[in-house]
């Protein structure tokens, strides 16, 4: 229970922690909140030969409103910065509402937003929120920066496309379109676990009060955030009734092929992915603001 | 053989400096370079809470910190509360008077942990304290009697 020895290095700057990153590749690790690597590190599942703790580069820690009225968020930015904020709140309220989700709050001290969405865990709830809200990120290395689309990013178990010299170094969290509502749904034993199965949503209403645009993406039901599009597409157009919601559930709930554990077996999970698709679908229906 | 990196850091008011290896847990160095060992160490992998001690004034979980991260902050732990061994803080008198304690294993965790909740919601509802100590484990009290005492304290000065 005790971690592998290893080299440290703790830079002030970007620019330093690039460089790092650059000169050790893959024998390195980021170490941001240390939530997830050090549990990982003490069980010596993960071995690195190299930590690079970016707590002390403070530039990578901010929460800003972005011009397109929606937020900018520093990758090290900590989880429970991020539920106190006002800012977040008002202008994302569907982040807001997840982060008591998220564990305990003493690891909501320590965790970021950063570290949780390069975790890549298909149990977190970061990951689902931010494809549900279209968000961005920025990941940067010593050979440039750029932009990738949060449904892109993930592309498998833990596995996102960093690169091993990239740093993710900046959420950009859009607004919500107009007539949009949004919800979360989990279910977990006990509050602060891992949700057994959760899901994310965001539904926009045309002005005739039919189902203009929606987002269903689910947590803990495979290898990352998976999105729902049969049961989108089956909303599309559509006046958002519960009979509506209901027959699309049924259909999408049956073509997501979760996995069973020590938690849950494969049907009751499941039964979960329609329950809960249903109850966060009606509930982002019903947050729609009229305009 | 590992390299060492100095560390200087201020628990329960006290400046200290030492010579250590990036691997060691804060739990660790807080135990056996310092001697305080009433941060307990339940799971070491961030579940159980009973390493639970402040950093800069807020909870956080010592198994799963390195020591080298805790360099040039202010660490609280379990030690710092009691003003002098005569006189318990008003949360220690609190779990005292309520039987919040049997073994008393996971107390140090759930008292650093309700330290700084307690700061900023000096009457919380019953609602709001098990959501508080949701990240706490006790195998013995069953809850209840942790919740009594914190229904029931009053912490004045
Ligand atoms: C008991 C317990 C319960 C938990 N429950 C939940 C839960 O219910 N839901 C949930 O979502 N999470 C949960 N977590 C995990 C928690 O949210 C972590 O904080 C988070 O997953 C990782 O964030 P971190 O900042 O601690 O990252 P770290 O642990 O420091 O890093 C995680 C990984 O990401 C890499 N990394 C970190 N930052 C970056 C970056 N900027 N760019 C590229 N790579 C980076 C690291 O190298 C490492 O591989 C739980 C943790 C514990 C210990
Ligand atoms: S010993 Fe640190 S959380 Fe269990
Ligand atoms: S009193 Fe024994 S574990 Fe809590």
């Amino acid at each position: 229970m005790k971690p592998a020895p290893f080299a440290y290095f703790a830079p002030r700057s970007l620019d330093e922690a690039l460089a790092l990153l650059q000169e050790h590749g893959y024998e390195a690790k980021l170490l941001a909140g240390g939530q997830s690597l050090i549990p990982a590190m003490n069980f010596r599942l993960a071995q690195p030969a190299a930590l690079i703790d970016i707590n002390r580069i403070d530039a990578l820690s901010f929460l800003e409103p972005a011009s397109d009225g929606g937020l900018r968020i520093g990758a090290m930015t900590r989880q429970r910065t991020v539920e106190r904020s006002a800012l977040v709140a008002e202008r994302a309220p569907l982040l807001h509402a997840t982060m008591p989700f998220i564990a305990h709050m003493q690891i909501r001290n320590r965790g970021t937003l950063g570290g949780n969405l390069a975790h890549a865990d298909p149990a977190s709830e970061l990951p689902a929120v931010m494809v549900a809200l279209g968000a961005r990120f920025r990941l940067q290395s010593q050979r440039g920066a750029r932009w990738v689309n949060a449904a892109d990013f993930y592309v498998g178990l833990f596995a996102t496309t960093l690169e091993a010299d990239e740093m993710l170094v900046e959420i950009a969290v859009p607004p919500l379109p107009p007539r949009t509502g949004w919800s979360i749904q989990e279910i977990a034993r006990r509050r602060g676990d891992y949700a057994i199965v959760g899901v994310a949503a965001t539904a926009t209403l045309n002005a005739d009060g039919r189902c203009h645009a929606a987002r269903l993406v689910y947590l803990s039901v495979g290898e990352g955030p998976i999105q729902a599009h049969d049961a989108v597409a089956a909303l599309h157009g559509q006046a958002p009734t519960a009979a509506v919601i209901a027959a699309a559930m049924r259909g999408a709930s049956q073509r997501i092929e979760p996995l069973g554990d020590i938690h849950a077996t494969p049907a009751y999970r499941r039964q979960l992915i329609e329950v809960l698709g249903r109850r966060a679908l009606t509930e982002a229906f019903a947050r729609v603001q009229p305009t | 053989m590992t390299e060492l990196y100095p560390v200087q850091l201020t628990v329960n008011g006290m400046a200290y400096a030492r010579t250590i290896e990036p691997r060691l847990l804060l739990s660790d160095f807080l135990r056996h370079e310092l001697g305080l060992t009433g941060t307990h160490v339940g799971c070491e992998h961030g579940s159980c809470g009973a390493c639970t001690v402040l950093m800069d004034g807020q909870a956080v979980r010592s198994c799963i910190l390195f020591a080298v991260q805790a360099d040039g902050h202010e660490i609280t732990t379990v030690e710092g509360l009691a003003a002098n061994s005569a006189r318990l803080h008003p949360l220690q008198e609190a779990f005292r008077a309520a039987h919040g304690l049997q073994c008393g294993y996971c107390t140090p965790g759930f008292l650093m942990t309700l330290i700084p909740f307690l700061e900023e919601n000096p009457t919380p509802s019953e609602a709001e304290i098990r959501d508080a100590l949701s990240g706490n484990i006790c195998r013995c009290t069953g809850y209840q009697n942790i919740v009594d005492a914190v229904l029931k304290v009053e912490i004045g000065d």
